[in-house]
């Protein structure tokens, strides 16, 4: 008889079940203080647990359960759903008090995360964690390390030992690397900041033109799906109110960074954007979903917002910052609704969409940060200014975010339609001395692999797909002759893999399978590929449907390097 | 969910194209039920038939022309000349290839004979995976009645929606992600360490067995199923048995309209308590010159020690006879019975003729008077109706359901997943109620007011509703009578005087009571709660005040609903086992009526109200009962002060009890009837909801054990009756003939549709779940407000007696444990006897958690296992009294309310000290079946 059992056939000393622990239950209690103890703000208050005590104790789970009204399902499918919090059960050793995450992900990988990986747990000795990451968003300062929440660019085992010993465990407030100068709330509005936001809501100028003026620029959702965002304004307003307004800052795809990068540097831009699009489409409440890893840029996002509440320009929305806690596919619109929701990241089944059944249920205009970036320019300027840009027969600008073999990584904000070439030419400074162009990856993790023959493609929404491939939020990652092709996608698929939600058997499932192939020697075509066409057919949402591009295109274009 | 795709409300005809014909659907209808009418099977493995589709497993996916991708058909409505194809190459080659990824990481183990998983594989053609296999988790095995095995699992959910959506039990989840997610209970606790209530809910969803019923049923072949009627509480679920060489295998929810094939862990896995080694085989006769005294022990295990077997001739002989002797000795009035709301409404019936027409008097009682009496009291003095005006599944139509003095999650659970239901639709839950219950949880307001204080807080809620001006004026004005009586009495309850009393604050008893009155529907649900107390009348003309008051009656999503215990406590009440009544509720004083009964029955009967259970009692222990008929009963477990009733069943001359086990009544007696199980018999039961439903006959009787049906023939025979019935159908049609609520209900028409809801009055009629909508059954069709004042419990806590005693039930026992404590997986969830309090009075007592400790009051004192639950009100104990060797009702006390002769079990005075000697269990219970 198992000890499970004889204990079982003795009297029950508690209901069914764990029972809250009174202090841990007083401690939870303590630490919400008078927040609402609503569902959706559970992240929230996981956040909170994990962020005091380091991790998330089962005594400490159960008492949030009971101080939510929660069942423990509930509560425990949630935390494990995210890397960044610690479920600690009974008996678990909690976690050293400083964790060391290392970006494994393509552009850092190129650069030396797994020596870092390897040397760093002996460097740092037992009481430090060392965890590899997925990307986080700082692949222009490739490999990267975060101790606790400061992020090392250019990390060498040496600067995160130093970091380690210095206990410098939180984002830095001056480090020209990390913490760029940032235009503040006093000096947005000096140059002119919110004059468009204001005349908009005072009456200075109509919804309908100011929608119709978005749509004649031709601007597109900037977080990869492209999706026309004057029309989406325009959908979403004639939806029935209460309509509501997700801002998605979850910059997760590998070789993404360029909302980071305007973040950091120009915080308000995309509010006003916002508060225009809130405006137009009549919304008064904005969400916006910040991926954890960005910290500093909460700190910057929480005190601008501050600022722009105390003294606001204009009636502006009710803004609610959400903080992501760890998830790929959060940056997915309708896991990200889920997450806001404060459930696991499952993307959703459409139909229908979230500009009719959204956010709390109710229609909601959605969209990448970058894009409202770019409505202030659009509106002040006109359409012509933006549509007028772009080269090879495109129109508009894109913000790229260069990584890998090349001199100058970084956003680089260049014509929509530019090729490979021109990029590297004109705004990389070149590929790496020593280094020949191979191949590489148009867009982030899920945009296939191309070969160096194909780098005088142009750059955009649409122009990728007869070749497999697809642009989304502009990460190119620039592979050379020192890299293969093959194991740039095992590196992605292995990354899906990770961060698959779990949902859908052909991408839960099938990441894993196709990883299997992919690490032997001689990949299985037929079997790769049938597996593809199910993965991309089949699966909810764009991750699994994207996850097999990389395969499909080493297959099509690397084929001597698995054969 | 509310994101999920919401079906057309009209299901307009919608014509599209499918594998290139064109074929009409119904609006409401996915694509997969249109094809599947059509013929064409698509497969699928996390859709299931009932249960909110959830397109996670895209074994189901169809090609729609135009779309860039699949699509789930389980979760696509199809439009006008929408173009499907479920056939294609691309569509094949998606569904084949997520069969084939899920059966790669299933192992070839058999846990069920209806993997769902291998039925497609082998349909679709999907032959040995050509994937290497995920590492295998283990069984885990830590519950008594299911077994988990995760190898199988295939991440279809339907276990989670079950579990969240269904029963709203929210114990499973799905934890972690990507290839590491899996199905957790809790914490990722073993099942048998978590919360789990093993509703079993899971298990009926699970597609290949991950979830399976312990020790490997599921891997049987069944002779044979049967559909019947769940015999425990009643809400009344249909299930069917799955038998193999006449014994139950397992048993599975059934479509019924009270509970949609949900069932709880006693309906579910509850079942094998009919072939327990103690089954009575044989009727027994008192040997002679054993002494019939209170202080017996009963162990079944040794019934030889008290008893004699004896052929069927001689038993009935004596049982029949000597209770004739005692009537033609000592008077028709020296002679009672009770009959059990365990039984059919047949037995019911003839067991009430029997007593009437071969006693001759009314001394017929049953269990109601220990639950609802009050309630049916206060029900008919203000409506003239005992029974409930909406079912319990009307909640779908309400906004606001109040809930006082009830434990749906224990005692009613499926009821209680309705209510969940409701909840997780928007309805406000107010749960009212000093202890506080799982249900609670989901409740906008929970009023943990102070025991006995329901009228306080009740009045109070009255006071608002009429000061604050939420009376529904019209409603009041046509519908009722009494209304100036009832405002002047609340003038003196405003919640600022009763919020000390009842402990609730005034504001939140201001909002509810708004909250209440102004909802477009709202429904009172009360328990034993409000029953079981000296003014448990008063307490339920109060709820009804309410309704009244506010025209919270007489709609769909309103009402009163009584929630009714045993399986057929509605229908033994209807059927006439009450002393004041004739079926019906035709009252026994009413002349009219008495002449209506004689001139079917063709006797005379005695014109005055019988006794009830607790006077019986207190008559036998005078000797002015001298000898009953007990069938289906427990009194010596069951009534208050047991020490007084087992003294009072001792004193008879004459006791025959009729039952299935030697229970602690049958210790007393003189002949026991060797009786059937509920499956091994058939006959109708009425639930909570007024549904008349059908049980069929699963299994054989063990050894000579007879029909309750035969032998109520017998005894009546031999007390001289003319009864020549053969078939309960017959006994059924004669009820129709003086019962009209039930005249137009055929026995074909139960055997075809298995339930039908009365009043149905004539034939044909589709029954009525909603009643009182005009008129409510009173002479002048109005309902009458009876105010009510406040009544102190009998007993108060004091220097001695500090605390306060509440008994009850548990989820896993029934009512004296007679059945459950012989059911395996219960009696291993549940062993042994607990005293319930809260943590910080444990630790005042100095009384570890599981330790023992000893209730005394000034009736008795038991010694039993403390439990610490901080639902529980600070100064009070909470004991289930179904344990024979901590028995609750040594504690009790027998003190009536006035009008419906209910005793006060929910309230008296007791002294709890640490320690005590280990409760000695008899020969069942305390998870020995498990374990042998």
């Amino acid at each position: 008889m198992s000890p499970s059992k004889r204990q079982r056939s003795r009297v029950r000393a508690t209901p069914k079940g764990r029972a809250v622990d009174p202090q841990a239950r007083e401690e939870v209690a303590a630490l919400l203080g008078d927040a609402p103890r609503r569902r959706d703000l559970l992240i929230e208050c996981l956040h909170l647990v994990q962020d005091r005590f380091g991790c998330l104790s089962a005594a400490h789970l159960v008492a949030l359960a009971a101080e939510m009204k929660m069942a423990m399902a509930e509560v425990y499918e949630v935390a494990t759903f995210y890397h960044h919090f610690d479920v600690v059960k009974d008996g678990d050793t909690p976690p050293p008090a400083i964790t060391v995450r290392v970006c494994d992900s393509i552009a850092c990988e190129l650069a030396g995360a797994h020596a870092l990986l390897e040397a760093l747990p002996a460097a740092l000795g037992a009481g430090v964690r060392v965890l590899h990451a997925p990307c986080v968003g700082r692949c222009d300062t490739a490999p990267v390390a975060v101790v606790g929440q400061n992020p090392v660019p250019n990390a060498t085992t040496e600067r995160v030992a130093a970091a380690v010993r210095a206990r410098a465990v939180t984002h830095p407030t001056s480090d020209v690397l990390v913490t760029p100068a940032h235009i503040d709330y006093k000096a947005y509005r000096a140059n002119g900041g919110y004059t468009l936001a204001a005349s908009c809501v005072g009456g200075g100028r109509t919804a309908a033109d100011v929608i119709a003026l978005m749509e004649d620029s031709g601007l597109r959702g900037l977080g990869g799906a492209g999706f026309p965002a004057g029309r989406k304004w325009k959908i979403v307003a004639a939806e029935p109110a209460p309509r509501l307004m997700a801002i998605n800052i979850d910059e997760g795809e590998p070789g993404t960074f360029k909302d980071r990068y305007f973040l950091e540097r120009d915080p308000h831009r995309f509010l006003e954007g916002a508060i225009v699009a809130a405006w137009a489409v009549g919304i008064d409440d904005v969400y916006i979903y910040l991926r954890d890893e960005y910290h500093g840029c909460r700190a910057i996002l929480a005190r601008e917002l501050t600022s722009l509440r105390d003294d606001p320009p204009c009636r502006i929305p009710q803004f609610h910052l959400r903080r992501g806690a760890g998830a790929y596919i959060c940056g997915e619109e309708s896991a990200m609704i889920e997450s806001i929701e404060g459930k696991r990241g499952e993307p959703r089944l459409r139909p229908p969409y979230v500009a009719q059944v959204g956010l709390f249920g109710r229609p909601t205009l959605e969209h990448n940060m970058e894009t409202l970036h770019w409505v202030r320019d659009i509106v002040d300027k006109g359409p012509g200014w933006f549509s007028g840009q772009g080269r090879n027969g495109r129109k508009g600008l894109r913000s790229f975010s260069v990584s890998g073999r090349i001199k100058r990584p970084g956003v680089h904000v260049a014509p929509a339609g530019i090729t490979l070439l021109e990029l590297i030419d004109e705004y990389c400074g070149g590929m790496l001395d020593g280094h020949t162009l191979y191949g590489y990856l148009p867009g982030g993790a899920s945009g296939g692999i191309l070969p160096a023959s194909m780098a005088n493609v142009p750059l955009d929404f649409d122009t990728l797909t007869p070749y497999g491939c697809f642009i989304g939020s502009a990460a190119i990652v620039v592979l050379s002759d020192k890299d293969t092709a093959a194991a740039a996608a095992r590196n992605v698929m292995k990354f899906f893999a990770d961060e698959s939600c779990g949902q859908c058997t052909p991408c839960r499932v099938g990441t894993q399978k196709a990883l299997q192939l992919m690490t032997d020697r001689r990949w299985d075509k037929p079997l790769l590929e049938e597996l593809s066409q199910a993965m991309a057919d089949a699966s909810i949402c764009g991750l699994g449907q994207a996850a097999p591009n990389p395969v499909l295109t080493v297959l099509k274009y690397f084929p001597g390097e698995v054969e | 969910m509310m994101h999920q795709a919401a079906a057309p409300l009209a299901p307009a005809l919608v014509k599209f194209t499918l594998n290139g014909k064109t074929v009409a659907a119904r609006g409401n209808q996915t694509i997969l039920q249109a094809a599947e009418e059509h013929g064409i099977e698509i497969p699928r493995l996390c859709y299931m038939e009932g249960m909110r589709a959830d397109g996670n497993c895209r074994t189901c996916m169809v090609e729609i022309k135009g779309e860039r991708v699949l699509a789930p058909s389980c979760c696509r409505y199809p439009k006008d000349g929408m173009e499907v194809t479920t056939n294609s190459a691309r569509a094949v080659t998606s569904q084949k290839m997520s069969i084939e990824l899920l059966l790669a990481d299933v192992p070839e183990t058999v846990y069920t004979l209806n993997s769902e998983l291998d039925l497609w594989a082998k349909k679709m053609g999907v032959g040995k995976p050509r994937f290497r296999a995920r590492p295998q988790p283990a069984k885990d095995d830590s519950h008594p009645a299911i077994e988990v095995h995760l190898d199988a699992c295939i991440q279809c959910k339907r276990c989670v929606r079950a579990c969240r959506e269904e029963q709203v039990n929210d114990v499973i989840g799905y934890a972690f992600r990507g290839g590491h997610s899996k199905i957790v209970f809790d914490l990722d606790d073993p099942m048998g360490d978590s919360t789990c209530v093993a509703c079993g809910e899971c298990v009926q969803a699970c597609p290949t067995g991950a979830l399976a019923p312990a020790r490997g049923v599921a891997t049987v072949v069944a002779d044979k199923t049967v559909d019947s009627v769940c015999p425990y509480c009643g809400v009344g679920c249909q299930l069917t048995y799955h038998v193999k060489d006449d014994r139950i295998l397992f048993v599975q929810g059934k479509d019924g309209p009270a509970n949609s094939s949900r069932l709880c862990v006693k309906g579910r896995y509850g079942f094998d308590y009919v072939q327990h080694r103690h089954r009575l085989t044989k009727p027994l006769i008192r040997k002679p010159g054993i002494p019939k005294h209170k202080d017996f022990t009963v162990d079944p295990e040794r019934w030889s020690d008290v008893f004699r077997e004896a052929t069927w001739e001689e038993a009935l002989a004596l049982a029949a006879g000597s209770l004739r002797r005692a009537r033609d000795t000592y008077g028709k009035r020296a002679l009672a019975g009770f009959g059990s709301a365990k039984g059919t409404n047949e037995e019911a019936y003839l067991f009430q003729k029997l007593v009437r027409t071969g006693f001759g008097s009314n001394n017929v009682d049953h269990c109601t008077r220990l639950c609802h009496a009050s309630s049916v009291a206060a029900l008919m003095e203000g409506i003239n109706s005992g029974a409930v005006s909406n079912q319990v599944r009307d909640v779908e139509h309400a906004e606001v359901l109040f809930v006082i003095g009830a434990n749906p999650t224990m005692n009613h659970p499926v009821a209680a997943t309705w209510m969940k239901n409701a909840t997780k639709r928007g309805a406000t839950l107010i749960v009212a109620d000093p202890r506080r219950s799982d249900l609670s949880r989901h409740a906008t307001y929970f009023l943990q007011f102070n025991p006995d204080t329901d009228v306080a807080l009740l009045n109070s809620l009255l006071h608002v509703i009429v000061e604050e001006g939420l009376v529904d004026e019209a409603f009041v004005r046509d519908r009722t009578s009494g209304y100036e009586a009832l405002v002047e009495n609340v003038r003196k309850f405003s919640p600022e005087a009763m919020a000390p009393i009842c402990g609730v604050d005034a504001e939140t008893i201001r909002r509810v009571a708004r909250r209440y009155a102004s909802s477009k529907g709202s429904m009172i649900f009360w328990g034993m709660g409000i029953s079981q107390h000296v003014h448990g009348t008063d307490n339920a003309r109060c709820l009804i005040a309410l309704a009244l008051s506010t025209g919270q009656i007489g709609k769909p999503g309103s009402g009163l609903h009584p929630l009714r215990g045993q399986n057929n406590v509605q229908g033994a009440s209807d059927s006439g086992l009450i002393p004041m009544f004739y079926p019906d509720y035709q009252r026994v004083n009413a002349p009219q009526a008495r002449q209506r009964f004689e001139t079917l029955w063709k006797t005379s009967l005695d014109p005055d109200p019988g006794l009830t259970v607790v006077e019986i009692m207190n008559a036998a222990k005078k000797r002015e009962i001298r000898a009953m008929y007990i069938m289906g009963e427990n009194p010596a477990m069951s009534d208050p002060d047991v020490d007084h009733a087992r003294e009072a069943l001792a004193a008879l001359d004459h006791l025959v009890v009729q039952d299935i086990f030697l229970t602690e009544t049958a210790y007393l007696a003189d002949v026991v009837l060797a009786a059937t199980a509920w499956p091994e018999k058939v006959g109708t039961v009425t639930n909570t909801d007024r549904m008349v439903q059908l049980g069929r006959k699963a299994i054989e009787p063990p050894g000579d054990a007879k029909e309750d049906f035969w032998l109520l023939n017998e005894m009546g025979r031999r007390m001289g009756l003319d009864w020549t019935y053969v078939h309960p159908r017959e006994v059924f049609a004669e009820m129709r003939t003086c019962m009209d609520s039930i005249a137009g209900i055929t026995w074909e028409r139960l055997e075809r549709e298995s339930s039908v809801t009365y009043p149905c009055v004539k034939e044909g009629d589709p029954g009525e779940p909603v009643v009182f909508i005009d008129r409510f059954p009173t002479a002048s069709g109005r309902g009458r407000f009876v105010p009510a004042d406040l009544i102190p419990a009998a007993e108060r806590p004091d220097a001695e007696y500090p605390m306060v005693l509440i008994t009850g039930r548990q989820l896993e026992h029934w009512h004296t444990g007679a059945m459950t404590r012989r059911a395996a997986a219960l009696d291993s969830i549940e062993p042994e006897p607990v005293a319930s309090l809260h943590p910080l009075d444990l630790e005042g007592l100095g009384v570890p958690p599981g330790d023992i400790l000893t209730i005394a009051s000034r009736r008795g004192s038991i010694s039993l296992y403390a439990r610490a639950d901080d639902g529980m009100p600070r100064g009070a104990v909470f004991v289930p009294f179904c344990y024979y060797e901590a028995a609750a009702n040594l504690l009790t006390n027998p003190v009536l309310d006035p009008f419906g002769k209910i005793p006060e079990f929910k309230y008296c005075a007791v002294r709890v000290t640490p320690g005590g000697t280990v409760p000695e269990r008899s020969s069942f219970g305390g998870g020995t079946l498990l374990r042998r």
